[in-house]
C-alpha cells in the first residue's frame, strides 16, 4: 500500500524522480490543456505560431539585411535570420512562460498536490509545438533558396532542440521560484530577454565581434544557433567545441535551476 | 489489526508575520519625507535594509496529534482561524509542517475546493478529464466513470460547451461530481458543501457516506456545517487556536463546540456579514427602547422591542427565527418563534426568497414584563445551531419608580383592585 510520510523538510531527489514518473500522465494532461486553450477564441488559431516569426523575419530582413547590411556568412539574410529566430523564439517564449508558470497557476498550487515541476515542464512543451509549426516556413525557405542540409543535421537538430529546452527550463525554474516571492521578475524579464537577444547571434553572425566572439560563447544559445546554421546551410563546419561548451553551461544552469526550485518548492503555497 | 490510515504526530506550523510597514509607502510619501528631512530619511532607509526586520512567529497549529482508523469518517471542527485549513493543507502536502510528522497509508485525494483545475475555456467534457487528472485519477478511470459523472452532475447536452458559459450551479455540480467519483483510500474534504443548492448538498452527503461505507474509505471532513458533520462523522476533532481542544465521539465534541460558540454580544445591535451559504442567515438584530433608541439598557416597566432581519436565499424552504429569553441564572423564561402566529401558513413552510423583518415587543409596565436584572436573548434560525447568537439586555430600575420585588417578572399591573363593600 502506498504510504505518504509528511515531514518538515526533505531533499531526496531519487524519490522525486520516481514521483515525477508516477505523475507522467498528469504531465500529458497539463500539456493537452495548454494546447487546448492556447488558441481558443482566436480567428486564425495555430497560424499565429507561423505568423509571428515570419513577420519578424521580414522586418529584420528589410532593416538589418537590406538597409543596414548586416553580414550573414554568405547565406541569404532572410533564411539566416529565420533559422536564428526559430530557436530564439522557442527559447524566449519558453523562458517567459516558465517564469510565470507558477504564479499563473496560483489556484492549483494552493489547492492540490502534484509535483510542482510539471508546471514549468508543460509550459515549455507547449512551445515545442509552436516551434515545429514555425519550422514549416524554414523548410519552405530551404527549398526556395535551394539549400540541402548536411547529413549530421538529422542528429544535431534534435539535440539542439533538447539543449534549448533544457536551457529554458533551467533558467526558467530559477526565475519561476524567485517570482513566487518577488514579483519583480515579471518586470525584469521582458527587459532581460530583449537584452539577451542582442547578446545572442540571432540577427548577426558571431564573426562580426572578431576577437571578442568568445564572450558570446558563454551564452548557450550562441552555440545552439550557430550549430543550427552550420548543419542547415552546410557551412561553416559545426564547431563541436563551442557546442560542447553550450551543453556544459546548459547542464550547469539546469542543475542550479532544479536545485533552487526543489529547495524552495515546499514553501510556494505559503508565499505565492 | 491494520495500522491506522492517518497518524498525525505533534504537527506544528508557524508563519512569520513580518512588520514591515514602511514597504507599503508610495513613492510620493518617500519623496515628500526626503525633502523635509533628507538625512533622517536616508538613515531610516539604510537601517530598514540592513537591520534584521522585526519578526513575529504565528503558530497556526501547535502540537496536533491524532489517529484515524481505516474506514472512519473523521470530522474537524473549530472556529475561523483555528487551523482547520492549515491542517488540511499539511496533510495534503501543499505546505510543509514546521515540526512533527504525519503518516498517511493509502492513496490520497483531496477536495479542498470545488472546481480545482477547472478552466473556463475548456468544455465540460474536457474539464471532467483535466480536473479528474489533477485530482489524481488515471485516464482509464475517468473514461470508465465518465457517464456516471455526467449523469450525476446532470449537465447532459451542455457537455461540449465551454464551462464559462455554464451557470454557476452547473459548474459546481459538474465539479463536485468529478470529485465524488474519485476512489482514493483516503479523501480529505474541505468546506465544499457550502456551495450548491440544498438538494444537491444532500446528494453529495449521501454520495460521500455511500462511498465510505461500501469500500472502507477513510475520510477527513473539515466543515463549519455542524449538521453535516453530525450526520456523517463518527469521531470529531475540535481545534481551538491551533491546538487540539477535544477529540471524541461527534455528538460530544459538537456539543462542546456549540457551548463555546454561542456568541454572546454586549452591544445592543448586531450586523452580520453577508453569508455565502444557501442557508437562511441573520442580517441585523437590534434592541430598541420605547423612545426608539438602540440600546440594551432598559428601564424596568418600559416596553422595548427586538427587531431581527434575516434573509433566505432558497425558494420554498421553511425559515423562521426563534428567540429564547434566559435569566442570568440560566432559567429559560420563554421561547417563541416569529411564525408561531401563522401556524400552517405559507410563511412557515414555503418561505419565498427575500429579506424578512420580525419584531418582538416586550410588554409595557407591570403586565409580565421583565424585572430588574440581566437577561440573555438567544436567537436561532430554523433549527440551525450554527446561527446561534445571543444579546444581553440589562433591565434597570435606577429611578426606583417601583418597589423591588424578588422574581423574574414584574406583575403589578395584572392586579385589579376595586371596592366591593362599604
Amino acid at each position: 500500500m502506498q504510504t505518504t510520510v509528511i515531514r518538515p523538510r526533505y531533499t531526496v531527489l531519487l524519490r522525486d524522480l520516481r514521483e515525477l514518473w508516477e505523475y507522467h500522465e498528469l504531465l500529458y494532461f497539463f500539456i493537452w490543456k495548454e494546447l487546448k486553450i492556447r488558441y481558443k477564441q482566436t480567428a486564425v488559431g495555430v497560424a499565429w505560431a507561423i505568423f509571428q516569426p515570419f513577420v519578424t523575419m521580414v522586418v529584420f530582413s528589410v532593416f538589418f539585411g537590406t538597409l543596414v547590411g548586416v553580414p550573414s556568412d554568405g547565406v541569404p539574410y532572410p533564411i539566416f535570420v529565420y533559422a536564428g529566430l526559430l530557436y530564439w523564439q522557442f527559447f524566449s517564449s519558453s523562458l517567459s512562460q516558465v517564469s510565470n508558470s507558477l504564479i499563473g497557476n496560483q489556484a492549483l498550487l494552493t489547492k492540490v498536490y502534484f509535483p510542482r515541476l510539471l508546471l514549468p515542464i508543460s509550459a515549455v512543451a507547449v512551445n515545442l509545438v509552436d516551434f515545429f509549426v514555425a519550422s514549416i516556413i524554414l523548410i519552405a525557405m530551404m527549398v526556395y533558396y535551394n539549400f540541402v542540409p548536411i547529413f549530421t543535421s538529422i542528429l544535431v537538430l534534435p539535440l539542439l532542440v533538447v539543449l534549448t529546452f533544457a536551457f529554458a527550463v533551467g533558467a526558467g525554474l530559477f526565475l519561476a521560484a524567485v517570482n513566487v516571492k518577488y514579483r519583480d521578475v515579471k518586470y525584469v524579464l521582458p527587459f532581460f530577454i530583449q537584452t539577451l537577444m542582442f547578446l545572442t547571434p540571432v540577427i548577426y553572425p558571431p564573426s562580426i565581434l572578431g576577437a571578442y566572439s568568445w564572450i558570446l560563447a558563454l551564452n548557450p544559445m550562441t552555440g545552439i544557433i550557430k550549430a543550427a546554421r552550420s548543419t542547415l546551410f552546410g557551412a561553416p563546419p559545426v564547431n563541436w567545441t563551442l557546442l560542447a561548451l553550450s551543453g556544459a553551461v546548459t547542464v550547469i544552469i539546469l542543475v542550479i535551476g532544479i536545485w533552487y526550485f526543489k529547495k524552495t518548492e515546499r514553501t510556494f503555497a505559503d508565499l505565492i | 489489526m491494520s495500522k491506522p490510515a492517518i497518524e498525525v504526530k505533534n504537527i506544528s506550523k508557524s508563519y512569520v508575520v513580518s512588520h514591515s510597514y514602511e514597504s507599503y509607502e508610495t513613492l510620493r510619501d518617500i519623496l515628500g519625507k526626503f525633502f523635509v528631512h533628507p538625512l533622517r530619511t536616508c538613515w531610516t532607509s539604510i537601517q530598514h535594509v540592513l537591520l534584521p526586520k522585526e519578526k513575529e512567529r504565528f503558530w497556526a497549529l501547535r502540537d496536533v496529534s491524532f489517529t484515524i482508523e481505516r474506514g472512519e469518517i473523521f470530522g474537524v471542527i473549530g472556529a475561523n482561524g483555528a487551523g482547520k485549513s492549515t491542517l488540511l493543507k499539511i496533510l495534503n502536502r501543499i505546505t510543509p509542517p514546521t515540526e512533527g510528522e504525519a503518516v498517511l497509508r493509502g492513496s490520497l485525494s483531496s477536495l479542498l475546493e470545488v472546481g480545482t483545475g477547472f478552466h473556463p475555456e475548456l468544455t465540460g467534457r474536457e474539464n471532467v478529464f483535466f480536473s479528474g487528472a489533477i485530482m489524481g485519477m488515471k485516464r482509464q478511470e475517468i473514461i470508465r466513470k465518465f457517464d456516471d459523472i455526467t449523469t450525476f452532475a446532470d449537465v447532459g447536452r451542455f457537455l461540449d460547451t465551454p464551462v464559462k458559459r455554464y451557470s454557476s450551479g452547473m459548474q459546481v455540480r459538474l465539479a463536485f461530481s468529478v470529485a465524488a467519483h474519485m476512489e482514493p483510500d483516503i479523501l480529505l474534504v474541505d468546506e465544499v458543501l457550502a456551495v450548491g443548492d440544498a438538494s444537491f448538498q444532500r446528494r453529495c452527503l449521501e454520495k460521500i457516506r455511500e462511498v465510505s461505507a461500501r469500500d472502507k474509505r477513510t475520510i477527513l471532513f473539515v466543515s463549519h456545517n455542524l449538521s453535516a458533520v453530525s450526520s456523517l462523522c463518527t469521531r470529531c476533532l475540535y481545534l481551538k487556536e491551533g491546538r487540539v481542544h477535544m477529540i471524541g465521539p461527534t455528538a460530544e465534541v459538537v456539543a462542546a463546540y456549540l457551548e463555546d460558540q454561542s456568541n454572546i454580544h454586549s452591544q445592543a445591535s448586531l450586523s452580520f456579514s453577508r453569508n455565502i451559504s444557501t442557508k437562511p442567515s441573520f442580517r441585523t438584530i437590534e434592541i430598541r427602547n420605547d423612545a426608539n433608541v438602540v440600546t440594551n439598557e432598559i428601564d424596568a416597566g418600559h416596553p422595548f422591542s427586538v427587531t431581527v432581519e434575516y434573509e433566505t436565499v432558497v425558494e420554498d424552504v421553511p425559515c423562521w427565527v426563534a428567540m429564547t429569553c434566559v435569566h442570568e441564572d440560566g432559567t429559560i423564561i420563554y421561547t417563541s418563534a416569529d411564525v408561531d402566529k401563522y401556524c400552517n401558513s405559507d410563511l412557515l413552510t414555503q418561505r419565498k426568497v427575500g429579506v424578512y423583518r420580525s419584531t418582538f415587543t416586550f410588554p409595557a409596565s407591570f403586565s409580565l414584563s421583565l424585572n430588574e436584572g440581566t437577561y440573555q436573548l438567544r436567537f436561532r434560525l430554523t433549527h440551525d445551531p450554527t446561527t446561534d447568537t445571543a444579546l444581553t439586555v440589562h433591565i434597570r430600575n435606577d429611578a426606583r419608580r417601583f418597589n423591588v420585588y424578588p422574581g423574574i417578572l414584574l406583575t403589578g399591573g395584572l392586579w385589579t383592585c376595586e371596592k366591593i363593600e362599604e
